[in-house]
């Protein structure tokens, strides 16, 4: 018996908490997934140690792709470092034995729950997104069997209705989370919410994107290199929300900004999400106005 | 389109069971572009089986319904694929239900009902669809000031006639009416049978409109068919078989709307 076989064997649970059988079942499902892009991949979704709503959809895909040597990063909002982001990597630190990161450069695995980083990402990275409601016809048309024949014959205008509807209302597509894309041409699917902002960010990303929703016990993807085309009209194309200043901490003006409360007066920022961005961008000397809007020399 | 010699519709053999319970049995009749066929008779009569199944509604247990494609080809529409069968009904056919609630999204707007079929068929231009909605809520009577309204605001009367104007916005050949003025008070009524008739004449549209209404098939159908226990008993001109009925049902049928 190897050292690790015997560490294995000694350990209470198996290598990432699930049993190697599901561990199989959920692969198989993720390469239906990734064989049909953005098609809803149903499987038995497991109990985990955590409630739902705290990503066990997105736990369990990680859980069985994750291997000694990859790095994982997990991110809440943007954030390393809220308290579900936290768990969660604990969670795997423990129960798989894998290096942890907050650099999206330095993963190999990032599991995320509302945001895609603002670095790109690269071939060989997997993207792990956490989705509570992966049908976006689900509002529209609650039948589920009348929404799996709508995708069956791709027949999707009834979220062009939905959009139509947001333009007679406000004027303009007011959708700004959550926001429904076609993947590969074929299937429409919702991005879990995550800002439109970060909607072009997956449009023939590099990376392997994979979903998972462990209520509804459904798993999708996006395989590296993909179309994805959020949708809109001819005369109301897809626009990503724009913000009227730049990060106060690093000067970032082409990333999602979060407003922060700075004092009980109205005073507020505007901060980057993507708080490993933000990090990164002012060690390497970039300062917002908060700090002295400074550029670093060349 | 009214002098092509080929049917537009032709059913064949058409019965129906329930188990050893009789729908409708052996209806047989063709239809022509642009002609009105009113089918008439008591509840239970067997009219509303007969129009689920010419309208895929319900697969008969023997019989044929063939219709003829926008392309010309004869096709009997229950060996047509779900996906064209589907393309049928919300292009070339249309389907008013007596309560509107079953044929409009009534959290939806007007010009939302309007134009998701438009948008069905890949219209990807809101300006144009919104232009078209409008049109068609002109076309309708319904205030245009209304477009953006849902339909769970409006009165049975506008309601009826925004269910119309969201069937025919892709200019269908063939409209299936289910008792379309039902429940509705008399001068309501009136008003929306008069609309009816200009948009079919105008249209050209080819219908076959189901009612107990011996007046509303009068002012609608060129053609009636008098159903009894799931059978037609009487078919003719409209104005033929009302004025001078042959069968002693029909005559019954036709007494009891003189004595109202
Ligand atoms: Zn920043």
């Amino acid at each position: 018996m190897s050292a690790n076989a015997a560490a294995e064997a000694a350990r209470p649970y198996n290598y990432a908490y699930l049993d190697e059988q599901t561990k199989r079942m959920i692969r198989r499902a993720i390469l239906k997934a990734i064989a049909i892009p953005g098609y809803q991949v149903p499987f038995a979704s497991r109990e985990m140690p955590m409630p739902y709503g705290w990503g066990t959809g997105g736990v369990q895909v990680t859980a069985s792709i994750i291997g000694p040597s990859d790095v994982l990063k997990v991110i809440d909002q943007g954030s390393d470092d809220t308290t579900n982001a936290v768990s969660i990597r604990k969670f795997f630190e423990k129960t798989a034995g894998v290096a942890v990161t907050t650099a999206t450069t330095a993963a190999s695995i990032i599991q995320t729950r509302h945001r895609i980083p603002e670095t790109p990402l690269g071939a060989g990275q997997v993207l792990v997104y956490q989705v509570p409601i992966p049908e976006p016809l689900r509002f529209l048309e609650p039948r589920e069997t009348e929404t799996r024949k709508m995708h069956a014959l791709a027949e999707y205008g009834l979220m062009h209705v939905k959009l139509y509807e947001d333009i007679a209302k406000h004027g303009r597509i007011a959708k700004t989370y959550d926001y429904p894309v076609m993947v590969g041409g074929r299937y429409l699917m919702d991005p879990s919410p995550t800002p439109k902002f970060d909607n072009p960010k997956m449009h023939r990303s590099p990376a392997l994107q994979l979903f998972g929703a462990g209520r509804e016990k459904r798993i999708y993807a996006v395989p590296p290199h993909t179309d994805v085309v959020s949708l809109d009209f001819d005369d109301h194309p897809f626009e990503v929300n724009k913000f009227d200043k730049p990060c106060a901490l690093c000067g970032a003006t082409d990333v999602y900004l979060d407003e922060v409360i700075l004092d009980d007066r109205g005073g507020r920022m505007f901060v980057c999400s993507d708080t490993d961005n933000c990090e990164t961008r002012r060690a390497d000397g970039h300062r917002g106005e908060l700090l002295g809007n400074e550029e670093p020399r060349a | 389109m009214i002098t092509d010699d080929q049917p537009l519709l032709t059913a064949r053999g058409i019965t129906k069971m329930y188990g050893r319970h009789v729908g409708c049995t052996d209806v047989s009749f063709d239809l022509f572009a642009g002609e009105v066929l009113a089918v008439v008779g008591e509840s239970g009569s067997g009219k509303s089986t007969l129009l689920s199944v010419l309208s895929t509604r319900l697969e008969p247990t023997a019989g044929t319904v063939c219709y003829r494609m926008r392309d010309g080809e004869m096709r009997d529409i229950y060996r047509l694929n779900e996906a064209e069968r589907r393309l049928l009904m919300r292009t070339d056919w249309g389907f008013v239900h007596q309560d509107a609630r079953e044929g409009l999204r009534m959290g939806i707007s007007a010009g939302g009902n309007v134009g998701e079929r438009l948008m069905a068929i890949g219209s990807r231009h809101y300006g144009e669809i919104r232009a078209t909605a409008l049109d068609w809520l002109g076309r309708v009577e319904i205030d245009l000031a209304r477009v953006d309204d849902a339909p769970k605001t409006f009165s049975g009367g506008m309601r009826q006639r925004l269910q119309i104007a969201r069937n025919l916005v892709t200019q269908p050949r063939l409209v299936y009416m289910d008792e379309p003025t039902g429940g509705l008070d008399v001068s309501v009524q009136a008003r929306l049978l008069d609309l009816l008739r200009g948009l079919v004449a105008d249209l050209g549209l080819a219908v076959v409109i189901v009612t107990h209404d011996l007046a509303v098939a009068r002012l609608l159908s060129h053609r009636i068919m008098v159903m009894r226990a799931g059978r037609v008993i009487e078919t003719g001109l409209t104005d033929q078989v009302l004025d001078d009925p042959r069968e002693p049902y029909t005559q019954l049928l036709v007494s009891s709307v003189l004595q109202v």
